[in-house]
């Protein structure tokens, strides 16, 4: 199959991006500056990730397919606001992750913001679970971009006023040179951000805009150092299929009104894991020293034992350390339990830390 | 006079009387992108021509420093240890990584001078 390109593929090439292929698209791990400084330029200012790779699926219907998404989601969507947003999984029904997403409560139905290696199967799967009874769009004619970082707020109501109002995790409509564009408050960075749906033809004017303004294109490749010091799971990784939301840590991302009624797919298994316990979990693991433990990296207790693997692991800019992210047996999860980590056959000590590596205080909103 | 080759694995060696210097090259370094950790040999264990002799990550991978010639180590650079973002900045001469104390000079003769080099380097990221 040949090789996706977005719409901003151009802008990247005129910044100087080094590109990698990523789920069946040419994108940019890096632009000149290199991770480090443009991990820190989102820290410290704002930066630009075009995620138009990523699926935005357009599901249209009121009351009736606020019922059906119920048994699929273990949210509360009935209650869940006009323009606001949860993030959530759909499941298989061993409580299996199939993906992670974002879905937003719209006027016309939901907005679901899918992984880009998942979103195609996702359709398939939730098409099937509707049984075709709504409208469903995963819109490729619409770009997605993510502005993070403090100053980008003040950067994006320059050139689309009134997105500064919006609150954390909500949404709206807003016009760009006379074209609609869907803006929430949110990202996965640990920064104050919005993400940007926008038609393809305007994508690149919109953010030549905001470079103009002094924010900057970041590559993929700070987007991963920046999520994982900001302790978000990234999917194919830290999160499968072998892996449930509770094993996962994400349980804060359940409805509790919908575990009462357990009827969503993989409640089951959800329900048993949530009073039972887990035999395995996600934990934050940091490295003492310099050592990078990196993805599949093996994890021993003092006494030796194999007790879990490293699901993402690399160094954090800001942190100035190495950070990771792992699944251990349970009994071992307990903030600063010692740990041992496998690299280059050598064990280096380490230990279970609380996530996230890096704080800051998302902007709750002005009302 | 010291002499300066290069290795295919992007390291280059600079000889003075029985003792090698050598680090990685800047082209190697601007490949990697940012250098976040580096490992050295242990000073006074031997290694042999082409054998690892340490590790060096970027925030993307890690990647193998091979040593281009045989010979004990008798010096290691612990400066870029404590903050290898040295390397990005000075790859060709403070950010060296370990001294040798070379078993046979004519290894030398199978390495590359600088415009041999340069051409490798430009082709093979081509």
């Amino acid at each position: 199959m040949e090789t996706k390109k977005t719409s901003l593929y151009q802008l990247h090439q005129d910044c100087n991006a080094k590109f990698v292929e990523f789920a069946g698209y040419q994108m940019p791990i890096q632009y000149s500056e290199g991770i480090v400084e443009e991990h820190k330029f989102t820290r410290n200012h704002s930066g630009i990730f075009d995620v138009s790779h990523m699926g935005q699926l357009f599901i249209y219907g009121g009351e009736d397919l606020i019922k059906d998404l119920e048994k699929i989601f273990p949210l509360d969507l009935k209650n869940l606001k006009l323009n606001h947003s949860k993030y959530n999984f759909l499941m298989d029904k061993d409580a299996g992750i199939h993906d992670d997403l974002i879905i937003t409560k719209t006027k016309e139905g939901f907005l679901i913001i899918l992984n880009a290696a998942c979103k195609d199967n996702d359709f398939k799967i939730l098409k099937e679970f509707l049984e075709d009874k709504y409208k469903m769009v995963l819109d490729e004619n619409r770009s997605l971009i993510a502005i993070q970082g403090p100053k980008s707020s003040e950067i994006l109501n320059d050139v689309i006023n009134g997105v500064k109002d919006l609150n954390f995790m909500s949404g709206n409509w807003f016009t760009f040179e006379n074209q609609k564009v869907y803006i929430t408050r949110s990202g996965y960075t640990g920064e104050d951000g919005f993400e940007i749906s926008i038609v393809n033809d305007f994508v690149d004017q919109l953010t030549r805009e905001l470079i103009n303004k002094g924010s900057k294109l970041i590559g993929l490749g700070a987007r991963d150092t920046l999520r994982l010091e900001a302790g978000l799971c990234l999917y194919g990784h830290d999160l499968d299929k072998d892996k449930t939301p509770v094993e996962a840590n994400l349980k804060w991302a359940i409805s509790k009104e919908r575990i009462s009624k357990g009827d969503f797919i993989g409640s089951d298994i959800i329900i048993k894991q949530l009073n039972d316990g887990v035999s395995k979990i996600r934990v934050g693991i940091k490295p003492e020293g310099r050592i990078i433990a990196r993805e599949k990296t093996k994890i021993f207790n003092q006494s030796d034992v194999h007790i879990g693997e490293i699901t993402s692991g690399t160094f954090g800019p800001s942190v100035n350390g190495p950070v990771a992210m792992g699944y251990v047996e349970n009994e071992f999860s307990k903030k600063n339990t010692k740990v041992f980590l496998e690299v280059r056959g050598k064990k280096h000590p380490a230990s279970i830390c609380s996530l996230p590596f890096y704080k800051k205080s998302y902007v709750k909103g002005v009302n | 006079m010291s002499e300066v080759k290069y290795s295919k694995e992007h390291e280059w060696i600079k000889l003075d009387g029985d003792v090698a210097t050598i680090g990685i090259t800047k082209h190697a370094t601007e490949m990697l992108g940012d250098i976040v950790f580096a490992e050295l040999p242990e000073k006074g264990s031997s290694v042999e021509k082409d054998g690892t002799a340490g590790v060096v990550e970027s925030t993307k991978a890690a990647s193998d420093v091979y040593t281009p010639m045989s010979g004990e180590v008798v010096d290691t650079n612990q400066a870029i240890v404590d903050d290898p973002s040295k390397i990005n900045q000075d790859p060709e001469d403070s950010a060296w990584f370990f001294k040798l104390k070379i078993k046979d000079p004519s290894e030398m003769d199978t390495l590359m001078n600088k415009d041999d080099y340069d051409k490798f380097a430009k082709e093979t990221s081509a």
